[in-house]
């Protein structure tokens, strides 16, 4: 650990002063420049690639990049930073190279450490040049005068320097280095989905401090009362049985033939995926579909549990005028529960807030209608939900454990004390 | 004080199907919109999901989705001689509320009106005479003909993805459609839903009787639909809780389903949802109007000026609007002359109710979706020969069963007792075996002088304004035209095999009490003479012509049809005018 340890600060000196003799080379085309059109452009476009918006605006202002957005964490709340240009609060008084380092190696310009909120390991894959670019393009924005406190996280977590641990365990500085064994395309993809998309932030099992388990990258996790599904290749619990074309047209336009975004995806189409280009998000459908994901045993209930036999009375009574009685809805309007991963999933947490509290699903430019699924929460009691939540998970090929009543208890306990 | 919020370029007021079209027809012509609507935002997930919406304790006889008469409420009479008393409880009509309005609690029935039906006053008296018509009977031509509106009721079906059967397709009549509809340009977008066994039985009936029967042309799909707006419906479940209630499964045409979704992500679109208009307001001159006044649930005040007015509340709304706000002459029937409040009407609704052999018909009742329906439309305006009956108007008829839902589903023969154990007896045998159409006889009603709207002299509104004051009764000849019609509708039940109809013939006086349809129209009716219309052909005020009234307050006269279909599609074609040629030269489209 040590000797890793030390290596890699060796190297980060070596770029530091590589970085330091390229600087005068490049200042007569600074890329922050407010002149450079196409760098701005290009950092706008890459802004809305990283959803930088999804934290640093805060949805209930109308300024733009001001930050103070409570950003949920395992550990407790992290405020977004403001980054507009504003000298006193914002970014204005950087250097490129102090954002660089911020967004790249999660540290700021007085040496204290971010907190992986910001997702630092992921935009570390992004080159220099479109981090830079992003900051060409925030050059551009109207400068807000906002003070955020960033740190509101509880102790330990509180103590920043804590954070050099938790970067030496977790963090893998360093450029995407592109794989010449793959075409040009899959590069594309997954310089998107490891950098700036940052899928890996909700998609990817974290350990108990919030590191990524890279074995398990795009299995799943749960995150701010949702789960982020499975988005390997996996045929039962991930996007098997979407195309190329289903992965693309979701991240487009918030819905296709399966399934709607809601929750914090509704959010990232909103913001962020429905205003990428289509060769990107074919790109980026590309590389998920090209991973393999863990296949886990099936441990299907059989059809005469008395789980099964009210979950299916339930289901014919309540979910079957909308979902159909085969389970595949109605395409782009209700999901398919028969092919979607968020009924197969073992992780219930969708599941059972979607059942409970109902969900609105994004309404985008090119699918403004926006269906949204009612609650049944104040409806059905914990015993009936896990009734016909087993119902749904074992059914149409799907083969999931028996949901408890005890289970949903829990999770009605725990969206109880959410506001989302 | 009336605090003033600053200007917009349009204001429409009441958000329901026309005010949908009229906001999302001018957003698109780049216009800052905003709309003012005096009940709530309405959603359908949130509003009337699929767990709760089929209460019909709550929604069809507590009345939910409606505006509630202590809000605001009309005052009745039948004839001028007597006075006229507040109505405490909807009965013969339902006005609605809130965002959607009639949209979301409609049966979704989406008919066009028969080409002569718009020049009605013109071709009755060329066809039997102008004596043949009643002397106090005041139809008129409607300024507009079916080939200049067809355009606009295709872009409405298209809209709404309407199922149906068309009948003529540019001229050329169409097997197993209606055969009397006006020339349209192309079919249906959906195919016609499906028919229950009752349904198809009515049909059969009617074709060995020499009719010819065709599906209700509806705005519950029969299959998924995606509108030109990109808005997405799903398909009828034929669950049955149509009209009087939300649809929950996004199957039902209402402006939730259909433009809202579309119009609320317009950054030049604003709704103030559960927000009064009290006044519009007109400058110095009294011939423009410079915005509306309306008070929000905290019971403030506020002025929102803009260039353009549409009003498209509900019949009886927008007429006291008018009058309200001192626009137009107000009606006077006795000495004839006034045009706001003038040529008033509803429907004249009857209907039978049938009794088979419960050991051999097992009807379902229950599999129902607001608009399915075997209709026939021979008995329709002026499909048929009136000379020898001594009336005019008429209607159409069908099996229309739009649902079976309990409460309500309750026929026994006559003589069974009205509770205790016979009549739970009679009621067990009669759900599955008994028919009672939703509709049944959809007839006309004509325009009479002193059938009419005017300010009730006694009762005021929770603002001091006086309530409208409805007068009106049924005239001898719809009366007349009722019986033709019922007794032909019966004929066809006796067909199907029936051991007993019931006629349940309309009979006067009119009685506000007893639920007919929500189909009041007129009040501030279209045509070609400032003395005898309100609005124009385009719906714009001939007073104000910065203001256009929407609506079936603008029928001269109730044809025997739904009224949606034809008042959306006038939305259509005001909206035109106003994009191709009103915008461009703000003034008179047409000077009298």
């Amino acid at each position: 650990m040590r000797e890793a340890l030390r290596k890699r600060a060796a190297a980060l000196a070596a770029g530091a002063a590589a970085l330091a003799l390229a600087l005068p080379l490049l200042a007569a085309n600074h890329p922050g420049s407010r002149e450079n059109f196409a760098i701005i452009e290009r950092g706008r476009y890459l802004t809305v690639a990283a959803d930088c918006a999804a934290c640093h605006t805060d949805p209930h202002q109308s300024t733009a990049f001001a930050g103070g957005r409570p950003i949920e964490t395992p550990f407790g709340v992290v405020l977004a930073a403001n980054i507009t240009p504003d000298r006193d609060t914002g970014i204005g008084g950087w250097t490129d190279r102090q954002f660089d380092t911020a967004v790249r190696q999660g540290k700021l310009p007085d040496g204290k450490r971010l907190y992986p909120a910001m997702p630092y390991p992921y935009y570390t894959k992004m080159s220099r040049e479109d981090v830079l670019a992003i900051r060409a393009y925030l050059n551009t924005l109207p400068p807000v005068h906002n003070d955020v406190d960033s740190n509101q996280l509880p102790f330990p977590f509180n103590i920043r320097s804590a954070m050099w641990l938790w970067d030496a365990l977790y963090f893998s500085p360093g450029s995407f280095k592109a794989d010449p064994a793959q075409s040009d395309i899959w590069n594309r993809g997954a310089y998107l989905v490891e950098g700036p998309g940052h899928c890996g932030a909700c998609h990817t099992p974290k350990t108990f401090l919030g590191g990524d388990k890279t074995r398990l990258q795009f299995q799943g996790y749960s995150i701010q009362g949702w789960f982020a599904p499975n988005i390997t290749n996996d045929e039962a619990h991930g996007l098997g049985r979407w195309s190329n074309a289903d992965v693309a047209e979701y991240m487009k336009k918030g819905h296709n033939r399966i399934a709607g975004a809601s929750g914090p995806m509704g959010e990232e189409v909103a913001d962020s995926s429905s205003q990428m280009t289509e060769a990107d998000l074919n790109a980026i459908a590309t590389y998920l579909k090209a991973r393999s994901g863990q296949t886990l045993a099936a441990s299907s209930v059989a059809v005469n549990d008395p789980m099964m036999v009210a979950g299916a009375a339930i289901y014919q009574d309540l979910c079957s005028a909308c979902h159909r009685g085969d389970g595949h809805g109605v395409p782009y309007l209700i999901p398919d529960l028969a092919t979607s991963s968020t009924a197969a999933s073992r992780e219930p947490t969708t599941l059972i807030r979607v059942v409970l509290r109902g969900a609105q699903t994004v309404a985008t430019k090119d699918e403004p209608t926006g269906p949204a699924m009612p609650s049944f929460g104040w409806q059905l009691t914990d015993a009936q939900v896990a009734a016909v939540a087993t119902y749904i998970r074992n059914s149409w090929g799907h083969a999931g454990p028996v949901l408890t009543e005890d289970e949903v208890r829990k999770a009605r306990g725990n969206l109880a004390a959410r506001n989302d | 004080m009336t605090r003033k919020l600053p200007k917009k370029d349009v204001v429409i007021v009441g958000l329901g199907w026309t005010g949908s079209i009229m906001a999302n027809e001018l957003t698109e012509e780049g216009l800052d919109v905003v709309a003012i609507e005096r009940g709530p935002w309405r959603n359908t997930a949130t509003d009337y999901p699929p767990n709760y919406v089929q209460d019909e304790l709550r929604y069809r006889i507590r009345h939910e989705l409606f505006l509630q008469p202590e809000q605001t409420t009309f005052t009745f009479r039948n004839k001028m001689d007597q006075t006229a008393l507040p109505i405490r409880s909807w009965g013969a009509f339902m006005p609605p509320n809130g965002v959607g309005g009639g949209g979301v609690h409609w049966n979704a029935e989406t008919w066009r009106f028969l080409p002569s039906d718009f020049v009605l006053r013109t071709h009755l008296t060329q066809r039997y005479g102008a004596r043949f018509l009643p002397a106090d009977m005041t139809i008129q031509d409607w300024g507009i003909t079916f080939d200049e509106l067809e355009p606009y009721y295709d872009r409405f079906e298209y809209l709404c993805g309407t199922s149906g059967t068309a009948g003529n397709l540019k001229g050329k009549i169409q097997e197993g459609g209606n055969p009397f509809e006006g020339p349209r340009s192309r079919p249906y977008p959906n195919p016609a839903q499906q028919q229950p066994f009752s349904h198809a039985l009515f049909a059969k009936a009617a074709r060995e009787l020499g009719y010819k029967p065709f599906p209700q042309p509806s705005g519950n799909m029969s299959q998924a639909y995606t509108n030109p707006l990109g808005v997405r419906l799903g398909p009828c479940t034929y669950c049955g809780f149509c009209e009087w209630f939300g649809c929950a499964n996004y199957s039902k045409a209402s402006p939730q389903t259909t433009i809202l979704p579309v119009l609320v992500r317009k950054p030049n679109f604003l709704v103030r949802d559960q927000s009064e208009v009290t006044r519009i307001n007109l400058d110095s001159s009294g011939k423009r109007a410079t915005g509306v006044t309306f008070v929000d649930t905290s019971g403030t005040e506020w002025e929102q000026p803009a260039d353009l007015v549409i009003l498209s509340a509900y019949t009886v709304f927008n007429v006291q609007l008018l009058l309200l706000s001192g626009i137009g002459k107000a009606y006077d029937p006795v000495a004839n002359q006034g045009v706001i409040g003038r040529n008033f009407t509803h429907q004249t609704i009857s209907d039978v109710t049938s009794f088979f052999d419960p050991a051999k018909f097992i009807f379902n009742p229950f599999i129902a979706s607001g608009s399915i329906g075997m209709c026939i439309d021979e008995f329709n305006g002026d499909n048929f020969d009136h000379g020898p009956h001594g009336f005019v108007g008429g209607g159409y008829m069908g099996q229309v069963q739009t649902n079976g839902r309990p409460i309500e589903t309750t026929p026994t023969p006559p003589g069974t007792p009205k509770w205790g154990a016979k009549w739970k007896q009679a009621v067990r045998e009669s759900y599955q075996s008994a028919l009672k159409p939703g509709t049944g006889v959809h007839g006309s009603m004509y325009s009479y002088r002193d059938v009419y709207l005017d300010l009730d002299p006694t009762y005021q509104d929770r603002f001091k304004r006086p309530l409208m004051r409805i007068t009106m009764d049924f005239h001898e000849n719809e009366l007349k035209q009722n019986a033709f019609l019922t007794d032909k509708f019966a004929e066809v039940f006796q067909a199907m095999g029936a051991r007993q109809v019931v006629k349940e013939y309309r009979k006067g006086p009119y009685d506000v009490t007893a639920y007919q349809t929500t189909h009041l129209c007129g009040g501030a009716v279209m045509g070609t003479d400032p003395k005898t219309s309100a609005i124009n052909r385009y719906l714009q005020s001939w007073d104000v012509p910065n203001l256009f009234v929407m609506g079936a307050s603008g029928f001269p006269q109730n044809a025997g049809y739904n009224p949606t279909g034809t008042l959306a599609a006038l939305a259509y074609w005001s909206a035109e005018a106003i994009r191709s040629r009103y915008l461009k030269n703000p003034g008179p489209l047409l000077h009298a």
